[in-house]
Formats: structure tokens, sequence, C-alpha cells
């Protein structure tokens, strides 16, 4: 019988959580890697056995794990995160010339096609690839040499490259997104990037509708129509139906527009899934009620998710990387909170339930559906 | 033979429990001491010194005999106590955090 393999990463560790297509009933395991942040993990979907981790900390910095046995036993790659050539500066949060500086990787998207093959978001940002299995890793670095990078400027949690998608019709093809510099797209497997960002309005930068400096939060597509993207913005959730040229909003009647996450139905390519949050300066969701809003619609009609999620008195964070949907029908979808708790929908987000309650805060959830 | 020890999340990524035990060659200064531990346990390179400057981490320092060294010349010889092997050179993590 087919199942998932719940990926999930917090402030202190690596968890796996799995279940049989049912979804009914979980086994948990972990902490793997206790102690450390654990900003994303990722399976390849070409060898579902082989995952990998991005470990961190203050103290010792950056480490990535592999694991070949589906997150059982965990081995350390290389950690060597190099920028090409002279880094040069980006704006720092006062407005002057900042030098680039790695800290972490936000983000870990392996090959569609190559299991030793992965790209690698790292903040300050930058993108970098390993084809050894993470044994190396290069820099991509067309994207910095855009000439837009002194203009890039961090988010409040640091300027991070946290979205890669990877075009599943056109291998030369990916997009990115960066907080806060804006959406990138390369049509030359990340020798040249293109801003993307005509149509984002951004109040908090100089010129709103300026080509890179808006602070998006993530950027979701669905397999079978690449060119239809998907982004939520600091504010404001938008969509582009010509891989990114263009966007417009579809916000629509969602209580705010404000939020991290944003996914896609694994089978019905125009139903969305965003956590609206009170706003920038208060990182909670409105009114005390964790809401999961959907449309049907590709935006702009919502409907709040709340059967089996909190109505009262919630007040937790679900970050950028913390959402994910398996492609059993019905479709499921996850997400994980700052407050550790992991929910699961195995109807398409019409009933919730929580997994576990009592994580330390999650930062990622990735769902592997298993044959 | 110089002791080593590590803190203990780093104990745990290069699979080691207790001190480290290193032959070293040549003078016996921190720059020596690391590059023998780095050279024994590879997964501990970017974890003390930077990749690319080699200088400490930041929320690390280096003890030995009483005193903190970490502000010492990386080419500096270590208190002859470390070079004998009497006393263990301490690599320590910052109390921070809360």
């Amino acid at each position: 019988m087919s199942g998932v393999r719940v990926l999930v990463g917090t402030r202190k560790g690596a968890f796996v959580l799995t279940a049989d297509g049912k979804r009914q009933q979980w086994d948990v395991s972990g902490p793997f890697l206790g102690g450390w942040e654990i900003y994303h993990l990722k399976g390849s979907p070409v060898d579902p056995k082989r995952i990998y981790a991005s470990q961190s900390s203050g103290w010792f910095g950056q480490q990535i794990q592999r694991s070949n046995d589906g997150g059982k036993t965990w081995e350390p790659v290389g950690n060597k995160f190099v920028y090409d050539g002279v880094p040069g500066t980006h704006q720092w949060y006062d407005g002057t010339p900042h030098p680039w500086e790695f800290k972490r990787v936000w983000h870990l998207e392996p090959s569609l096609t190559d299991p030793d093959t992965v790209y690698a978001g790292v903040e300050d940002a930058a993108i970098f690839r390993t084809t050894d299995g993470g044994q190396t890793w290069e820099e991509l670095s067309g994207l910095r040499g855009h000439g837009s990078g002194p203009r890039w400027a961090p988010g409040a949690g640091g300027m991070c490259l946290h979205t890669i998608l990877i075009d599943p019709s056109k291998p030369n093809r990916m997009f990115i997104a960066i907080s806060a510099a804006g959406a990138f797209r390369t049509d030359d497997a990340g020798k040249t990037w293109q801003p993307i960002n005509q149509g984002l309005r951004s109040e908090h930068i100089p010129d709103p509708t300026a080509d890179v400096g808006h602070c998006v939060h993530r950027i979701a597509m669905h397999k079978s129509r690449p060119g239809v993207l998907f982004m939520q913005k600091h504010w404001d959730v938008m969509r582009s139906d010509n891989a990114g040229e263009t966007w417009q909003e579809v916000s629509g009647n969602l209580p705010t527009d404000f939020g991290f996450p944003i996914d896609v139905h694994a089978h019905e390519p125009e139903t969305i899934y965003v956590v609206p949050i009170k706003s920038d300066s208060e990182h909670y969701p409105p009114d005390g009620k964790l809401r999961v809003y959907r449309s049907r619609t590709g935006g702009n009609e919502w409907e709040a998710l709340t059967k089996g999620l909190p109505q009262r008195d919630c007040y937790v964070n679900v970050l950028r990387d913390a959402m994910a949907v398996d492609s059993l029908d019905k479709c499921g979808v996850y997400f994980g909170t700052t407050g550790g708790q992991v929910y699961a929908s195995a109807d398409a987000g019409d009933n919730w339930a929580p997994i576990v309650r009592d994580l330390p805060a999650v930062v990622s959830v990735e769902v592997q559906t298993l044959p | 033979m110089i002791r080593v020890e590590l803190p203990a999340h780093l104990r745990t990524l290069a699979r080691v429990t207790g001190e480290v035990k290193l032959e070293v060659e040549g003078r016996i200064t921190q720059r020596s001491v690391l590059d023998a531990l780095e050279a024994r346990y590879p997964v501990l390179r970017g974890a003390i010194r930077d990749h690319v400057t080699q200088q400490r981490r930041p929320f690390l320092r280096f003890f030995a005999c009483q005193e903190d060294l970490s502000h010492e010349s990386p080419d500096a010889p270590l208190p002859d106590a470390v070079a004998s092997g009497a006393e263990p050179l301490l690599i320590i993590g910052a109390i921070a955090g809360g």
C-alpha cells in the first residue's frame, strides 16, 4: 500500500513522520541531528530514499547531511559554500553597502532527474549546485552577476534565497525567489537570470514597482502547468500566467494578504492554499484563529478551512517552507507551526488533525509520496 | 600527543567520545593542532574555523591552562603543558541563547 513520509525541519533537529495511504496512524521518528537548526530537508524525486538536509548552528556553521535510507541514518557531506570571485556588496538594513557573507543554506532542491544533483539556496542570497551528491558545491554566479545585486537587501529573516522551482517541462528553466530582491528566472540552466517582478507592488521600498527589491516570501507551481506561478509576497498573493513575465494580485477576499507559505493541490492546478497572518509586525493568525485558506479558482475567491484547527487563542506562525502536499488521492496537505505542531489533512484541507503537537518550532515541511 | 577537548555537538559530528588525541608535527600552535584535527576529522572543516579566512568562528573560544587563548596569534606556541600532553586544548562553545 502506498504511504507518505513527512520530513520536518525544526529549530532543534529533524523529524520523520510516516503513515500509510490512509494517513490516520503516524509513526514519529527523531530528533535526528538533535540540537541543530534544520532549515530544510528534501528527498530526491528519482530516489526517494536519498534525502538531503541543511543543518546549521550559530556556533558551528553549516553542515549538509545526506541519508540513503529514507532518513533513518545520516552522513555529513560537503559544507564548503564559497562565493565565486569577489562577492561584492548588497544593501544593508540601513541602505549602506554590505559585503556578501555566507550564513546558511535555507533550501535544498534535488534535481528531477539525477539524485546526485541538488541546488541550494543560501543566505546571503545565492544559488549553489552539487553534482556529486553534496560533496562539493559551486555557485551559479550568474544570478548575483545579474547586476542588480547591489540593490538587494535583507528581509527581517536575512537575505535568503528560499525558493527554487525546477520546470519539469523545460530542463534549463528554473525560478528562484529572494527576500528581499524578488523572483528571478533562468532559461539556460543557471548561467543567466532575469528578474520577473513586473506587476509586484511593495510600499516599503522607495520605488514600489521597482524591478528588484520586493520581499517575495514563497512561489509555487503545479508540475502540469509550470508557466503558471503563484506567489505569497510580504503583503499580497499574486499569480502569473506567463512564467513570471507579469503578475496580478489575487488576494481577493482573504482576511489579510500577509503570510509566508503558498502551495498548489497535487491534482487540481487551480486549487491553492495560503495561511493568512495578521501583519508583518504581528506574526500570528488574525483573531487567534489558525485558518488555512483555499481557493479553487486560482485566487481571488477564498474559503477558510478550519475543521480540526484551533479557533481560539492560537498565536503561532507558519513559515515559508513549512507547507507541502502529497500526491495521493485525495490530496494530502501538511503544515508546521512555530509552536511545534504539524497538522495534516487527508482530504485536501476539509478536515485537519495534528500529527504531533510538541516539536521544536517547525521551520520546514516536505512530503514524499511513497509507492 | 596533543589532547583536544571538543564541544558536544562537534564530538557528535566527528563521531568521537571523550578527548581527541593527536600526533602533531613541528611547533605546537593553534594552527598546527587545528590542521591536524581537521586532517583526522574532515567533517570539522568549517565548523571551528572559516573555510576561506581560517579565522575562528565567533562563538567559539580556545582555552588551555586556565587561560583564554582565543585572541592569540594562531601561530603562537601553545603552553608547554599542552605541547607535552599534560593539559588539553579546550574548544569551547560560547554560553549563549538562554
